[in-house]
């Protein structure tokens, strides 16, 4: 068994075994951890198929960010989970209904590409030696220029959607405002008062 | 293994030592400190004191929201590394697209600068 082959089943051993830890932990804070473990085995995995960039990303996006919420979102949303799965006898069938449909809809994936016509090739052959990033660069900027730009649109919703919905006023803080404070004068806020003796201001 | 997989050697060694060096620490506390637990020992220590209420509290929002503009500005840093490697193939045409997103959140960053999300309190 080549050292490649050794390491895809590892990492996909973990990969599978934590994803189903993130789903049976019983602290959701666990599940958070575990999830991050899945991450890092994920970009193992595209390192080992060659997608570079995309591995890189998973790591410094995901690990990086979207766990970092994740666990903020934990956090944030006291729940009782306790009490969340007392209802999980009654609801089971429901569950694994859409389970079942899940699952038909995977095979189904999984058989139409089995079976798919072997006359086209997997993927095209690149002509000369060229690193992920740079293909995708070569694409994304020029030849999808318009999905580019609309995903930095996306974004831009997504920072005007965030700071709608979390950012409130807060009254009675004392905020710093420097232009205020740089244009003090002391004449504005200073007296200079001559105190007789023995009378007071 | 071909070329491309040993530029990643040094990362599986350093993995395999991180885990290997994990693994001592814990398991050589484990087998040579005597182990005697009774029921102060293993509870947690609190400056004294019982421990009171629940270490899972509540986070306030603000916390979500610098997560959240973490992420995009994130994600902005990631579109730019693969502009950056290919730039000489793209041409004029690649730069100004590139321009022309970071115009889009350059306008999105103001917004919230100007609305005071980057400010704590």
């Amino acid at each position: 068994m080549s050292a490649e082959l050794f390491l895809f089943w590892l990492m996909g051993a973990v990969t599978v075994a934590s994803a189903v830890m993130v789903i049976s932990a019983k602290n959701p804070v666990h599940s958070v951890l575990f999830l991050i473990l899945c991450f890092f085995n994920a970009a193992g995995l595209f390192v080992l198929i060659g997608a570079e960039f995309l591995a890189m990303v998973l790591v410094v996006v995901y690990v990086g960010a979207v766990a970092v919420l994740f666990m903020f979102v934990v956090m944030m949303l006291d729940i009782n989970f306790v009490r969340l799965r007392e209802g999980f006898i009654e609801y089971l069938p429901v569950g694994a209904l859409v389970g079942l449909v899940l699952l038909a809809e995977l095979v189904l994936v999984a058989g139409t590409w089995a079976m798919r016509e072997p006359t086209t090739p997997a993927a095209p052959a690149l002509a000369e030696a060229v690193d992920n990033t740079r293909a995708l660069g070569r694409l994304l900027y020029t030849e999808h220029f318009l999905v580019f730009q609309i995903a930095g649109l996306v974004l831009l919703v997504a920072i005007v959607g965030a700071i709608a919905l979390t950012l409130r006023e807060r009254v009675g803080v004392k905020r710093q405002d420097v232009a205020r404070q740089v244009h003090r004068r002391p004449s504005e806020t200073l007296v200079l008062e001559r105190v007789e003796p023995g009378k007071g201001v | 293994m071909d070329g491309y997989l040993l530029e990643y050697l040094p990362i599986l060694v350093f993995l395999g030592i991180a885990v290997g060096l994990a693994l001592v620490i814990v398991l050589a506390s484990f087998l040579v400190a005597p182990q005697r637990p009774d029921a102060e020992k293993l509870s947690a220590y609190e400056c004294g004191f019982e421990p009171f209420g629940d270490a899972r509290q509540r986070f306030d929002v603000r916390f979500y929201l610098v997560a959240i503009l973490f992420i995009i500005f994130d994600l902005e840093v990631a579109f730019l590394f693969p502009w950056a490697v290919a730039l000489g193939d793209i041409g004029l045409f690649g730069f100004w697209s590139m321009v022309v997103f970071l115009a889009v959140l350059t306008v999105g960053f103001i917004y919230e600068w100007q609305k005071g999300a980057l400010e704590w309190e």
